[in-house]
């Protein structure tokens, strides 16, 4: 009881904390005097002269995308480069060899995306430099870009006839250096001291009990798991994410980390309604969250309690699902763990998703095809949430006859061509991409799993990919051509369908005036409203995906209770 | 845009990636060093020496075969701790069926149980990682008789063992109880090697 109330309290005071934070944000943002701008501003300064960077020259939407596009094509090039190299490079102890092409160019994209579809198993295949060069770097890069994104968008409902968005150097810089390093540096520590290793040793070899040898891993870990919970991106530096004991030491860690992980998104819905100098704006954006995350919750908790009726014939004792879970942790608190790991997208997980129970991973998959609305992805999920908001807008318009509009601001055609084709693209890129590679026999030859589970394997993989969350289930042999290759499209194609088109719209918002509020305003923070985006989240995105959900978790769920295997 | 102004651009692009690079390399290296030197234990991996020699981690559980040692959960990696993974096998996967059936048999056999008798899931599910380093009380106790024998030890003395072995839970409230098989071990390899004295 004392557990589930610890848990309780961490989430509602991690959301509580949220607000002071996200007022932070906000002033960060807004180039207002803030607690740390005595320490950092003569940084930032500098970082500007020696850089190039005019801060008071603003950009045009075009020129924003451009040169966020620009500095994300670098990116993906250089971790390329780095991976292509890892093996002649330094700081490499345990003698990996560089990447095959593909595997590197799947790994770079998925780094650059915040996807972080680890294809790799970090303690076997990467050196530590990779692990700086490579995923620390994008660690840093693609969140800030995710949040300047966000950050754009909400900005343009506060302006009026502005031609402009910002700059995105600025809102870069001033993102990895007033939240992203402050953060890293105070949260790190309480991990190590649990037990999470921080070192540049080589791997130690261990003399085990029965005259057996063991290579104990080390590295950098601390450093990259710090920023894979805070940054969303679940980068995990060893293989299976928050199982290993080097990750996720103690139940405290367990417990603690998903404050890491709720606190940064939770800020970004409270800087948005200050940006947008919109409170209702947070109030229903934290609303929506807040709803979603309450209806996700029992499925879990009833199919992961429920055991396996298969097992428990065989004389396992109440057919407890303890395959791919940890001793010491309680199957409250893996349930915990599903449900805030992967509502947000960060795709942190304790327990290993290929062997979760069917209505466990159902759950898991409609989390991701609904764009991970619920706190969400650093800058994509609360985007993808107020795309939601426009389409409800757009929807309630027709109904009631009336101009819709968010925030002050008219929706018209544009935007709601843009907020819907932001779904269609990442829908569709997971649906097809399922659909195609299924019926190839190389697709066929990659499944770790038969049956309609194997089906499900797919399907999370590419919705995965499309939502950048990037787990997958483990069964999948992620390292072979066609997944390599057939995956970068989706994360690429979800990424920037979701960002990009936030920032068109931005674009079109800044430049619109305000309309004051009237009393044919439908003002988002009323329960109707609230109800109404819940619903077109489920009719939209949801509804697309339940055809193959039927065939995938939901027969496989029917099935086992019936005693079948595959 | 002109063509100097994307060459502006360019190069702020290049400058301020090669920024957050060197912040990359500084970051990790700056924290080591104070992680280091005010938590070197758990810095370098929780370490466990015996005598001097280096027997492994705290943290990473062992591969136990003999009659002699407490075994710990099945791992789908062979406890190779530079390749951890779990089995990755679905609920109605028949391989996982298989191996489970062959897992209760053996532990059935080794310990003397009835042919009937339920298992703790712990003990015959892999976990996640593959390096679970603990087993559940219920686990550790129904290995003792086998243990005992093994060992020439009183059943009492090593039960007496096994209990003072169970971790509670962190703080009262988080996690579960839980016996860490490789300390558990090392543990009844000195319970074992003062009686021979």
């Amino acid at each position: 009881m004392l557990q589930e109330l610890a848990y309780f309290a961490v989430i509602v005071v991690t959301l509580i904390l949220a607000f002071p934070y996200g007022w932070h944000l906000a002033k960060v943002f807004k180039g207002e005097p803030n607690l740390l701008t005595p320490l950092l501003r003569p940084i930032e300064r500098g970082i500007y002269r020696v850089c190039g960077i005019n801060e008071f020259s603003e950009m045009t939407w075009k020129k924003y995308v451009a040169t966020l596009v620009g500095f994300e094509t670098l990116g993906v090039v250089f971790a390329f480069m780095i991976l292509s190299l890892q093996g002649v490079l330094p700081l490499n102890p345990h003698g990996v060899s560089s990447f095959r092409w593909d595997w590197a160019v799947n790994s770079a994209i998925s780094w650059v995306t915040n996807t972080n579809w680890i294809a790799y198993s970090g303690e076997r295949d990467l050196s530590y430099m990779s692990q700086m060069l490579g995923v620390l770097v994008e660690d840093y890069i693609s969140p800030s870009v995710g949040f300047v994104a966000i950050v754009v968008l909400a900005r343009s409902f506060s302006r009026k006839h502005c031609p402009t968005v910002g700059n995105f150097w600025v809102d870069f810089t001033r993102a990895i250096l007033y939240v992203w390093i402050p953060l890293g540096l105070i949260l790190v520590f309480p991990l190590i001291s649990q037990g999470v290793v921080q070192n540049f040793d080589p791997y130690a070899v261990a003399h085990t009990l029965e005259g057996g040898v063991q290579l104990i891993p080390g590295g950098p870990a601390a450093t990259i798991i710090i920023y894979q919970l805070i940054c969303e991106d679940g980068a995990n530096y060893f293989a299976n994410s928050m199982a290993h004991p080097f990750e996720n030491p103690t139940p405290f860690t367990n417990w603690f980390t998903m404050a890491y992980i709720l606190f940064v998104p939770a800020s970004i819905v409270v800087m948005i309604g200050k940006l947008a100098i919109s409170r209702d704006t947070t109030k229903a954006l934290f609303s929506v969250m807040l709803v979603l995350f309450i209806l996700v919750m029992p499925l879990p908790f009833y199919a992961e309690n429920q055991g396996n009726p298969l097992l428990e014939k065989l004389g396992v004792q109440g057919g407890v699902n303890m395959e791919g879970k940890e001793m010491r942790f309680s199957m409250f608190e893996h349930i915990m763990y599903i449900i805030v790991g992967m509502a947000p997208a960060n795709g942190s997980t304790v327990s290993q998703h290929d062997s979760v129970m069917p209505l466990t991973i159902l759950t898991i998959i409609f989390m991701v095809v609904i764009g991970a609305p619920i706190f969400g992805c650093i800058g994509e999920g609360p985007m993808a949430l107020i795309h939601y908001f426009i389409v409800t807008m757009f929807i309630a318009g027709l109904m009631t006859g009336r101009t819709p509009e968010l925030i002050g601001k008219k929706v018209e055609l544009r935007e709601i061509i843009l907020a819907g084709a932001s779904f269609l693209f990442s829908s569709f890129s997971s649906l097809m991409t399922t659909a195609i590679v299924i019926v190839s026999a190389a697709g066929m030859a990659v499944l770790g799993n038969a049956g309609p589970h194997g089906l499900t394997e797919m399907l999370f993989a590419f919705t995965s990919a499309s939502i950048n969350n990037g787990s997958f289930m483990g069964g999948l042999n992620v390292n072979s051509y066609i997944i390599n290759l057939m995956t970068p499209p989706c994360m690429i194609l979800g990424r920037y369908s979701t960002l990009l088109v936030g920032i068109a719209i931005a674009g079109s918002m800044a430049r619109k005036g305000q309309i004051p509020i009237s009393a044919a305003t439908l003002p988002v923070a009323s329960p109707l409203f609230i109800i109404a985006v819940v619903f077109v989240v489920f009719v939209i995105s949801a509804l697309c995906f339940f055809p193959v959900a039927t065939i995938g978790p939901i027969l496989e769920h029917l099935l086992m209770t019936s005693g079948r295997t595959f | 845009m002109d063509k100097n102004e994307i060459l502006r651009e360019a190069k702020t692009c290049v400058l301020l990636f090669g920024l957050v690079c060197l912040l990359s390399l500084a970051y990790p290296f700056f924290v080591t060093f104070v992680a280091e030197t005010t938590m070197p234990n758990q810095a370098h991996g929780s370490l466990l020496y015996v005598n001097g020699t280096l027997v492994g981690s705290e943290l990473i559980g062992q591969k136990f075969t003999s009659p002699a040692y407490f075994h710990g959960r099945p791992s789908a990696v062979d406890y190779n701790a530079s390749n951890s993974g779990g089995s990755n096998l679905g609920p109605t996967s028949a391989k996982l069926m298989d191996q489970v059936r062959e897992r209760v048999k053996q532990v059935r056999s080794e310990n003397g149980l009835p042919a009937n008798a339920t298992v703790p899931a712990d003990l015959v599910l892999a976990s996640g990682s593959g390096l679970d380093p603990h087993i559940s009380a219920a686990s550790a106790f129904l290995q003792v008789p086998r243990v005992a024998k093994a060992r020439g030890l009183p059943e009492f003395d090593v039960r007496v063992l096994v209990d003072r072995h169970i971790e509670p839970l962190q703080f009262g409230i988080f996690g579960q109880e839980r016996v860490n098989v490789l300390k558990l071990n090392i543990a009844l390899d000195e319970l074992a090697g003062s009686r021979m004295r």
